[in-house]
């Protein structure tokens, strides 16, 4: 009952150009059936994520384990809420990250649950960048 | 079922097979000459009502299962189609989904029946277990069958419950993996839950032979809790019990039918008649109203492993049930602690139903918490607690001492109604400031249909009329995609002849192909064809339309609503009131206000509309006076062209309800009549054992 092959083969690695999102804007691609949030912070984004002690968090990892060095301002990642599986709304709740409608969950803007029933960050895909401007996801 | 039969039929023929296969005796000692205690009664005839549900859902599933087509790309649109086209296939459908919520409304009363009367205490505790996996049974058939129509619901439902499994340390996301097939809820989901969603049942109706079959061992519980020992305290099976039960199916399809033909969504969520959309979660999701306790408890608690596991235990739990209370009387006739508390639990259920519908913040949390203690805390310390402490009331010696003794005095269970009316007054306190909460964002102003209420029809004229406006003015966004030509002839629909359809349908360009030369070509519309869609497909319409596609109109009526809170629900069931979707609709269509009040932002390239979520919509003004020339003298104003299109809207949404309701009416008819006799047939049969 595992993933058929043709199931296997369409969750291939997938190339995203990430020239066209202006800073402070996000997309939304699929990966796997999974949607995939590429945002690209603003300096005071990223700041408010670096900012906050680590140690305080509830599933504890700095901003700079979740992001590419050299290319922190793009932030990468599942838009799986890991409560139960909704997708969280970019941009909203009170960390100015995402917010999922379904239970709750408040996520900064590093991905990482801050408030709700999540028990864990928003996974990060496995990613690289391929040139400065386009990123392999998987 | 104990024992050989000593049965022997007459006819000669039979007894061939009853010495090679003794079937007869078995149906003739199960069923016929099975003792059954004289003092039963209504709430025991619940088995027999849930019988016939099982017989009821494997039957229409198996018709429904010749239409359906399980693929993610055309399951919603397969089940559109039983609905429209399908010979009767509304009201299997219908049957098939109420038949689902009966079926749960009826296992919850058999269910809070054995826990009032102790049906579950030695000797029948592996009857009481069955019972328990039969409902565990019920609960994975009654998820996977809601997947199937694969609307928004049933494909977050199936992401949430799914999502469930991952709070299993280490093992999680295999196990989620190999349920969805897939990387996520996709096809093969669909497809695995469209084949158990068939195997399950028949799993079902074999724990059900067992539980019978426990149950003919052990013998049934009565209201009195005593065992029968002579024959003075049972009747046979048939016909005292068969009649009875008779009686009582016929006044629960009274029930059943109410939902089948009058109020057919009453149960079901707006939400799951837009399709399936993986990139877009619902704002407030809900399962199915018979998890709703469970889901509650499962929200109650912030850490995801210990909610899940709170969740799965608040139903296990059930299973130890017998060991968990162990007072010597079964029945809660004679325990005056027991039976208040039973009532306070049944109303910390109801509550926490209630509440699992909520969204889950502010009070409602700080309820479900205090509820779920007060669920675990029922099996775990009230019911071991009243085995030790409670006097119960002296039980009668036998059946028949207890049926002679009927007309003794009845104590009044004082507490537990003071409890109740507390409870159900701080409810009502709630809701209105929820009420109140509410007033804020105008919900829309009710409206007069000519097509509400048990014997409504739709008014041909403003169905005409809104097929005009809808041709003249939405059509050129909005697609109508579930309607084809023909339907404009049909009976229950605007009354147009089937030459007149076949006119309208040459007006418009059809794209049909590929020809012999392989070219795809376009030709006038034939009465067969649908409706054409304005654009291509979602991301033209997307991109023509600033990035909000409109959506398609055909089931716009029933996919959208608004809420209707505590007591209103409860109201709408008596008065049948189910024209949210309409009275929405035709709300937004004149809910256009140039002045946008103050604290309100209006994004650029959205429009302020009073009755819209958020206010802000992207479509702009539709309608303005005078835009479209009516023929029979109709008012050309907006509030006219907002009530046609809504009930051309409301047709197009249910082609067939006149059906719906005039085949209603004549059913009630058959049942009332059905269900006297039935009651007059088993007071005769019944004379002398009373």
């Amino acid at each position: 009952m595992n993933p058929d092959a043709s199931t296997i083969a369409a969750g291939a690695p997938i190339e995203v150009d990430l020239s066209p999102i202006a800073e402070g804007q996000d997309i939304k691609v699929f990966w796997r059936g999974k949607p995939i949030y590429i945002s690209h912070r603003t300096k005071k984004q990223i700041d408010e994520a670096r900012a906050v002690s680590v140690a305080s968090l509830p599933d504890p990892q700095a901003d700079e384990a979740r992001v590419k060095s050299g290319h922190e301002q793009w932030l990468v990642v599942i838009g799986i809420c890991t409560h139960l599986g909704c997708i969280p709304i970019a941009h909203e709740g009170s960390y100015d990250g995402f917010f999922c409608p379904c239970h709750g969950s408040v996520y900064d803007t590093s991905g990482r649950i801050r408030q709700g029933p999540a028990p864990s960050n928003l996974a990060v895909p496995p990613y690289q960048f391929v040139s400065d401007t386009k990123i392999q996801i998987g | 079922m104990s024992g050989p039969s000593d049965y022997q039929p007459s006819n000669p023929a039979l007894q061939w097979i009853e010495r090679r296969l003794p079937i007869f005796g078995l149906m003739h000692s199960s069923f016929v000459a099975y003792p059954t205690p004289r003092n039963l009664n209504y709430w025991w005839t619940f088995g027999a009502i849930l019988s016939f549900m099982l017989g009821m859902q494997i039957l229409t599933g198996v018709i429904l299962a010749m239409h359906y087509t399980p693929n993610a790309d055309l399951a919603f649109k397969s089940v559109e189609l039983i609905v429209r086209d399908v010979n009767y296939g509304w009201l299997l459908r219908n049957m098939h989904a109420v038949g689902a919520s009966m079926f749960f409304v009826a296992v919850y009363v058999h269910m809070f029946r054995g826990l009032y009367y102790g049906s579950y205490k030695e000797p029948r505790e592996v009857l009481w277990i069955l019972g328990v996996i039969i409902y565990l049974l019920m609960m994975a058939t009654g998820f996977m069958g809601y997947v199937l129509p694969w609307g928004q619901m049933s494909f977050w439902g199936a992401t949430v419950i799914t999502n469930l499994f991952s709070a299993i340390p280490y093992v999680g996301e295999s196990i989620v993996t190999l349920l969805w097939g897939g990387y996520s809820v996709g096809n093969p989901t669909l497809n695995r839950f469209f084949s158990l969603h068939y195997l399950l049942p028949f799993v079902i109706a074999g724990v059900v032979v067992l539980h019978v079959w426990a149950l003919h061992v052990a013998g049934q519980n009565n209201p009195d809790g005593v065992e029968p020992k002579t024959e003075k305290d049972t009747v046979p099976f048939t016909p005292h019990a068969t009649i009875k039960d008779m009686f009582g199916v016929s006044c629960f399809l009274l029930l059943y039918a109410w939902f089948i033909f009058y109020m057919p969504n009453y149960l079901g969520d707006a939400d799951n008649y837009i399709p399936a959309n993986p990139g877009v979660t619902p704002p407030h999701i809900v399962p199915e109203w018979y998890y709703l306790p469970f889901y509650a408890i499962l929200r109650s608690i912030p850490n995801k492993l210990a909610g899940v596991i709170a969740m799965f235990g608040a139903i296990i739990i059930l299973c130890f049930l017998p060991w968990l209370d162990s007072a010597r009387t079964r029945s809660s006739k004679y325990r005056p602690l027991a039976k208040q508390f039973f009532w306070i639990f049944v109303v910390v259920c109801i509550l926490l139903g209630y509440l699992g519908a909520q969204p889950p913040e502010g009070i409602y949390v700080v309820a479900g918490r205090v509820l779920t203690v007060c669920y675990f805390a029922y099996f775990l310390i009230v019911l071991p607690l009243l085995a030790r402490i409670e006097k119960p009331r002296p039980v009668p010696n036998s059946i028949s001492d207890a049926v002679l003794a009927k007309t003794g005095s009845r104590s009044t269970p004082m507490v537990s109604t003071a409890i109740m009316l507390a409870l159900a007054g701080s409810l009502f306190a709630g809701s209105i400031d929820s009420a109140k909460a509410s007033e804020g964002s105008d919900s829309p102003p009710g409206n007069k249909w000519s097509f509400s209420g048990p014997f409504g029809t739709f008014d041909r004229g403003a169905l005409q009329r809104g097929l005009k406006v809808y041709k003249e003015v939405c059509a050129s966004c909005h697609g109508l995609s579930y309607i084809a030509f023909r339907n404009l002839a049909e009976p229950g629909g605007p009354g147009y002849s089937v030459a007149q359809a076949a006119a309208f349908a040459s007006d418009y360009k059809v794209k049909d192909g590929p020809n012999d030369a392989g070219d795809m070509f376009e030709r006038p519309g034939r009465a067969a064809d649908y409706f054409p869609s304005p654009f291509p497909n979602e991301q033209a319409a997307r991109a023509a339309n600033g990035g909000a596609a409109p959506p398609d109109l055909s089931l716009i009526t029933k996919a959208r609503s608004y809420k209707r809170g505590f007591p209103w629900f409860i109201f709408d069931f008596f008065t049948q009131y189910q024209e949210q979707g309409p009275d929405y609709v035709t709300a937004v269509l004149q809910g256009y206000e140039e002045k946008v009040p103050e604290g309100v932002t209006i994004p650029e390239g959205s429009y302020y509309n009073k009755y819209f979520p958020g206010h802000a919509i992207k479509m702009p003004k539709p309608l303005s006076d005078g835009q479209v020339t009516y023929d029979d003298g109709s008012p050309a104003t907006v509030a006219q062209y907002a009530k046609d299109v809504t009930t051309f809207l409301m047709w197009t949404a249910e082609p067939h309800m006149e059906a719906r309701k005039r085949l209603g009416f004549q059913v009630f008819v058959f049942l009332i009549i059905f269900a006297g006799l039935m009651y007059f047939t088993k007071k005769k049969v019944w004379a002398d054992s009373h």
